[in-house]
């Protein structure tokens, strides 16, 4: 076998690592989808329903049709014809609102599509689209904000498949629970939340025959493909999707929405390219959003702290005709050690439009809950909500009855607890103050799943030192440009600014989503094993083609180490470059592909693979301005092997930002009348600003967890979000007194607090 | 958007003779000044403004802040929000009119935004914003839908049962305690007006929001002549610490002479519907000494006639805490 080692010295991994992407990004040179420009580039500007239950009865674009620059109104009658979708296991087909645009007219939520205008310019496809009148039948909207669960089968049709709706069970949790010495039976309610990443969404479709190619943000580029082919009848092969660049998408942009088949479906009945791109009250009304839920936690303990029941019964509202499911229980049945669990859900629906995974699906509203659950029975036990969870860290995975592949919970709280100063925490409500202001301390715990999904990748080692790595996944804006080049130094020794990237085309190899945390955990092998197919085919070329210094040798006695090729029997000092040895046998380039499998489909997981963070948290209260400010925040994440901690920390600390807007701001509000997302704009949609972000300190214990991958990566761009809501409310308590169950905690609930400074 | 002519005036009359075509008073007419245009063109995105003509008054000579011979300050119409803030005089004569300026949107919009059309803003009400919703504001005789639907952020004093909009200005309520005059020049001449006679009460007239005709231009606002010795302060309560309207506001004045108040003036932002004078306020505080149990009694004054909507209640109190939260800081401090 030819010896091919890391080169270890000069690799990059887990070396702090400035993106090298940035100087595209702050130069302006980066293009984003919507920035492409093509000849002939038509603009269209969607009508949105303004009901959100009932019928269309007439539209009349007469008056638009004959405004200046305008190409034409689309509506049902002549937008052609657009097909369903439907889902493709494992990893494609994927749509949160299935229904193709204009295929009836029922209107289900407000916003909906009922028209598109096409013009030559943005200003006329949007005065145009102003100009279409529509009338409608209106019934009331019902947009309830009191959950109750549809009566619905036990097993139920989801985005993802069949699911049953009760997620987890062991022992006999109802009686354990009846019989327990200390309860806490408690309902925890959080809002729906809009994504609002700062880059809109949009499309540009473009037509040439038969073939599709489309320039969209997307967080899953070949899964729109596989989307958009049904809908268009069209062979895979048929549709390219381009991404680039994407201004974030904190799961909007994971899977098609209607004005992408719009845009497709226009630009064909009219040969010409179109661009369409969202208005920002349009990114609140059909792009998704986090489902408002709503969970019953009940937890029954003995008078020591040990969990004898563990149930959650959370349920989220969710559109019409959709099939989304809010997991808040991803990481119940695991978490703690408890002999008695139900975990069971249920849906609600309503007049809004689908939801769709929001950074940190399922386990950020999950956890807000059941760490809630458990604060308050540490604080009826009067024990330390830290050496609660100590009392009740399991031994493996009790949901599965796996061992844990890596889990350091317990070392994340005791960290985090000496970094914070939580020794000095006196528990009494409102009794620590500082300049004037009440102190508030609190903490929670959180989980987040990890794993690999299906990937390949293409590595190029070329005679000018540089190398290409390519693979058909994304850069929503956590580092993955930077990853790839990473990885690719690290096993061939190519510095960092000599590796072009390329991602963001399905015309590369397949490559991940990037949802769940989980494109870095998922390449890694993948590029890896490009990396060393190059290197292997390097070495053949070596040894068979003419000019090689190594002709009379066979690639087992040969071997690769920091960017050079040797004999093993005459060292590394007199081995050649990758450069020299292609210029010498006259060739550009040697190339290898890569492949790993996924882990998330395997039926019987040996392991359980999940990070786990824990974050201390301080309050300051001031009673006689009804203000709550969150002053600092302490957060250890075990997230397995950190590859560039400069994006890693920039992760946690956004996460941890954003946390601080759920707790304290985030809301959608759906307008009773109406059915109106009311407040879509980012004026009336708040969402934490500077001013708002606390003192963050981030620790990674970067303990390698190998079943992952060989280098023991693991994902971080979600769980730095999970429990900081909770751990809010915790502090916001012991400041105020004042127990916030629903979330955002608003002033009004703060002016109930009789603690005074 | 609809398309609109955009012309640019080079002096006043012109102006004036420009706008004075227009069908119906400033707000909601066909024919529109624009300054900074950081709310106007927002509107207009909207549809909720569709005016066909723009008269573009940035390069009028009302760009100076003077000291006046009295010892007051004159600013011009177009000053920016920024150079106003940072003014010197202001910063040291009237330190309530800086903090409210600062304390209201971002560096960038207050580098647009002008003292006219921060004056002549327009309310954050949701439905205001949505042309599918009814607005008596927006489409006398349509309705009120913030009435029965989202009315958190709305008025509690002023409010009427066609209209519970709040002004959402933070200078205007600066101000309003500073006792500011509103210098106006018409095609029937020059005139002026108190700050408390410039903008109406709603009643059942909410779409008319000032007293201004068409034509009529703002050139300048006066202040008066700072009262020897007072303290003057803005407090901004929002929900969250930077880039929101007020939930609650109170501009103070207070000259205190040996512990006693012998002058008070107060306004109150956020919770009226039009910039707050409390004068109930400034009649409790007047006199006595500034002690806690003065405040309190000062803020109940001010929102004895408060009428909450449904989600609002809660500025009652929270304007009270404001109130008396920054009577006891200007206070200290002197
Ligand atoms: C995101 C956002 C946040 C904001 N936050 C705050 C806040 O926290 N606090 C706050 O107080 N404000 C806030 N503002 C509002 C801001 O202060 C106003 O938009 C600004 O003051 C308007 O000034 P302008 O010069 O841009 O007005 P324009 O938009 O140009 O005009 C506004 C109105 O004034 C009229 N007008 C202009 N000049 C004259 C004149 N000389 N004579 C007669 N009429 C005239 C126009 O016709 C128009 O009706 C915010 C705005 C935005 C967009
Ligand atoms: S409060 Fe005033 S602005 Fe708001 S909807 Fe009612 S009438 Fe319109």
């Amino acid at each position: 076998m030819p010896t091919i080692t890391e080169t270890a010295t000069t690799s990059p991994i887990g070396r702090q690592t400035p993106r090298i992407d940035g100087p595209f990004k702050v130069s302006g040179t980066a293009m984003y989808a919507s920035d492409f420009n093509f000849t002939g580039l038509l603009f269209a500007v969607p009508v949105e329903a303004t009901i959100a239950n009932g019928k269309l009865q007439k539209l009349d674009a007469s008056e638009a049709e004959k405004m200046p620059g305008v190409r034409a109104i689309f509506h049902r009658a002549n937008i052609g014809k657009i097909f369903r979708s439907v889902l493709q296991p494992p990893n494609s087909g994927i749509a949160d609102e299935r229904r193709p645009p204009l295929a009836d007219d029922v209107i289900r939520y407000y916003g909906q599509y009922v028209a598109i205008a096409v013009a030559d310019t943005f200003e006329a496809a949007k005065a145009a689209a102003d100009a279409v009148r529509a009338t409608y039948t209106k019934d009331k909207p019902n947009v309830n904000l009191d959950l109750q669960p549809e009566s619905e089968p036990e097993a139920v049709e989801t985005t993802h498949g069949r699911l049953k709706r009760l997620q987890s069970e062991r022992g006999d949790p109802d009686k354990a629970f009846a019989s327990a010495q200390v309860k806490v039976d408690q309902t925890y309610v959080t809002p729906a939340e809009t994504h609002n990443p700062i880059e809109l969404q949009g499309t540009i479709a473009m037509w040439d025959g038969q073939m599709l190619t489309i320039y969209e943000e997307s967080q899953a580029v070949f899964n729109l493909r596989s989307v958009l082919a049904q809908m268009f009848g069209l062979p895979k092969e048929n549709v390219r999707v381009i991404t680039k660049f994407v201004g974030s998408g904190f799961g909007s942009k994971l899977w098609p929405w209607t004005h992408c088949a719009l845009a497709c479906a226009a630009a064909r009945q009219l040969g010409k390219p179109v661009k369409l791109v969202l208005s920002r009250r349009m990114m609140f009304q059909s792009v998704g959003h986090r489902p408002r839920t709503q969970q019953r936690v009940r937890l029954g303990a003995t008078n020591e702290g040990k969990l004898v029941s563990l149930m959650q019964d959370y349920l989220n509202d969710l559109d019409i005709l959709g099939g989304y499911h809010e997991n808040c229980g991803e990481s119940t049945s695991y978490f703690y050690s408890v002999p008695n669990l139900r975990v069971h859900w249920g849906r609600t629906r309503r007049n809004i439009a689908s939801p769709t995974p929001m950074r940190g699906p399922g386990a950020v509203p999950g956890l807000f809950a059941t760490e809630s659950a458990m604060n308050e029975l540490a604080d009826q036990l009067k024990i330390d909500p830290v050496r609660l969870r100590e009392l009740n860290e399991p031994k493996i995975d009790e949901g599965k009855g796996i061992p844990f592949s890596s889990r350091h919970y317990l070392e994340c709280l005791q960290r985090g607890g000496e970094r914070f100063g939580w020794a000095n925490r006196n528990a009494e409500v409102g009794s620590m103050k500082r300049d004037g202001s009440i102190l508030g301390w609190g903490m929670s715990g959180a989980a987040w799943i990890a794993g690999r999904f299906p990937a390949q990748a293409s590595v190029e080692l070329r005679d000018d030192g540089s190398a290409r790595v390519a693979c058909g996944t994304q850069d929503i804006g956590t580092g993955t440009y930077t990853i790839l080049a990473q990885l690719v130094s690290d096993k061939t020794g190519v510095p960092l600014n000599k590796i072009e990237v390329v991602l963001g085309d399905t015309s590369l190899p397949p490559g991940p989503i990037s949802g769940g945390s989980l494109v870095t955990g998922s390449i890694v092998p993948a590029v890896f094993d490009a990396a060393d197919n190059a290197i292997t085919s390097l070495l053949t070329v070596a040894t068979t083609e003419p000019g090689s210094p190594f002709g009379n040798r066979t690639p087992d006695d040969l071997a690769f180490e920091a960017g050079r090729v040797f004999a093993k029997a005459d060292g590394l000092a007199k081995g050649v470059s990758v450069s020299d040895l292609l210029r010498r046998t006259n060739m550009r380039l040697v190339t290898g592909s890569g492949k790993s499998e996924g882990t998330l489909d395997e039926k019987k997981p040996k392991v359980s693979m999940h990070s786990y963070c824990c974050h201390f948290v301080e309050v300051t209260w001031q009673p006689a301005t009804a203000r709550l400010h969150v002053n600092r925040v302490v957060t250890v994440i075990d997230g397995g092997r950190i590859i560039n901690p400069l994006a890693g920390r920039n992760q946690i600390e956004g996460a941890v930002v954003m946390g601080v807007g759920m707790a304290l701001l985030e809301h959608t509000i759906y307008d009773p009348q109406n059915g109106a997302p009311i407040n879509s704009n980012l004026a009336d949609y708040l969402m934490a600003v500077n001013a708002d972000a606390p003192l963050m300190e981030v620790h990674f214990l970067d303990y390698p967890d190998t079943d992952v991958n060989p280098l023991g990566a693991r994902g971080i761009g979600e769980i730095g979000l999970a429990g900081v809501a909770a751990a809010i409310t915790a502090a916001t308590y012991h400041a105020t007194g004042v127990r916030v169950r629903e979330l955002p905690i608003r002033i009004e609930d703060l002016l109930t607090s009789s603690i005074l400074a | 958007m609809k398309i609109f002519e955009l012309t640019r005036a080079d002096d006043p009359r012109q102006a004036i003779a420009a706008a004075a075509k227009a069908n119906t008073a400033q707000q909601g007419a066909d024919i529109r000044f624009i300054a900074g245009g950081t709310n106007l063109v927002d509107y207009m995105k909207l549809n909720v403004e569709t005016p066909r003509q723009l008269v573009d008054v940035n390069h009028l000579p009302f760009d100076k802040i003077e000291a006046l011979p009295d010892g007051g300050l004159s600013i011009g119409a177009v000053v920016r929000n920024s150079d106003l803030a940072y003014h010197p005089i202001v910063r040291k004569n009237y330190a309530v009119l800086s903090e409210a300026l600062l304390s209201g949107a971002s560096p960038q919009l207050r580098n647009m935004a002008t003292t006219a059309g921060n004056l002549l803003q327009r309310t954050r009400c949701m439905y205001f914003r949505d042309t599918a919703m009814p607005c008596n504001k927006r489409e006398p005789g349509s309705g009120c839908a913030a009435i029965t639907g989202v009315n958190r952020g709305l008025a509690i004093l002023g409010t009427s049962e066609h209209c519970i909009a709040s002004n959402p200005s933070d200078m205007n309520v600066a101000l309003a305690a500073l006792e500011a005059t509103i210098h106006i020049s018409g095609p029937k001449g020059e005139r002026s007006v108190t700050i408390g006679d410039f903008h109406l009460l709603p009643g059942n007239t909410p779409n008319r929001e000032t007293v201004l005709e068409p034509g009529d231009l703002i050139t300048h606002v006066t202040l008066p002549p700072p009262s020897p010795g007072n303290r003057s302060l803005y407090l901004k309560l929002r929900d969250r610490a930077s880039f929101e309207f007020a939930l609650a506001s109170a501009a103070v004045v207070i000259t205190a002479d040996g512990g006693k108040i012998t002058r008070a003036r107060v306004a109150l932002g956020g919770v009226g519907t039009k910039p707050w004078r409390s004068m109930e306020a400034e009649g409790e505080l007047t006199g006595q000494s500034a002690t806690q149990a003065v405040f309190q009694k000062a803020a109940e004054a001010a929102l004895r006639d408060a009428k909450p909507q449904s989600q609002n209640g809660f500025k009652v109190e929270l304007a009270k805490r404001c109130l008396v939260h920054a009577l006891k800081l200007v206070t200290q401090t002197a």
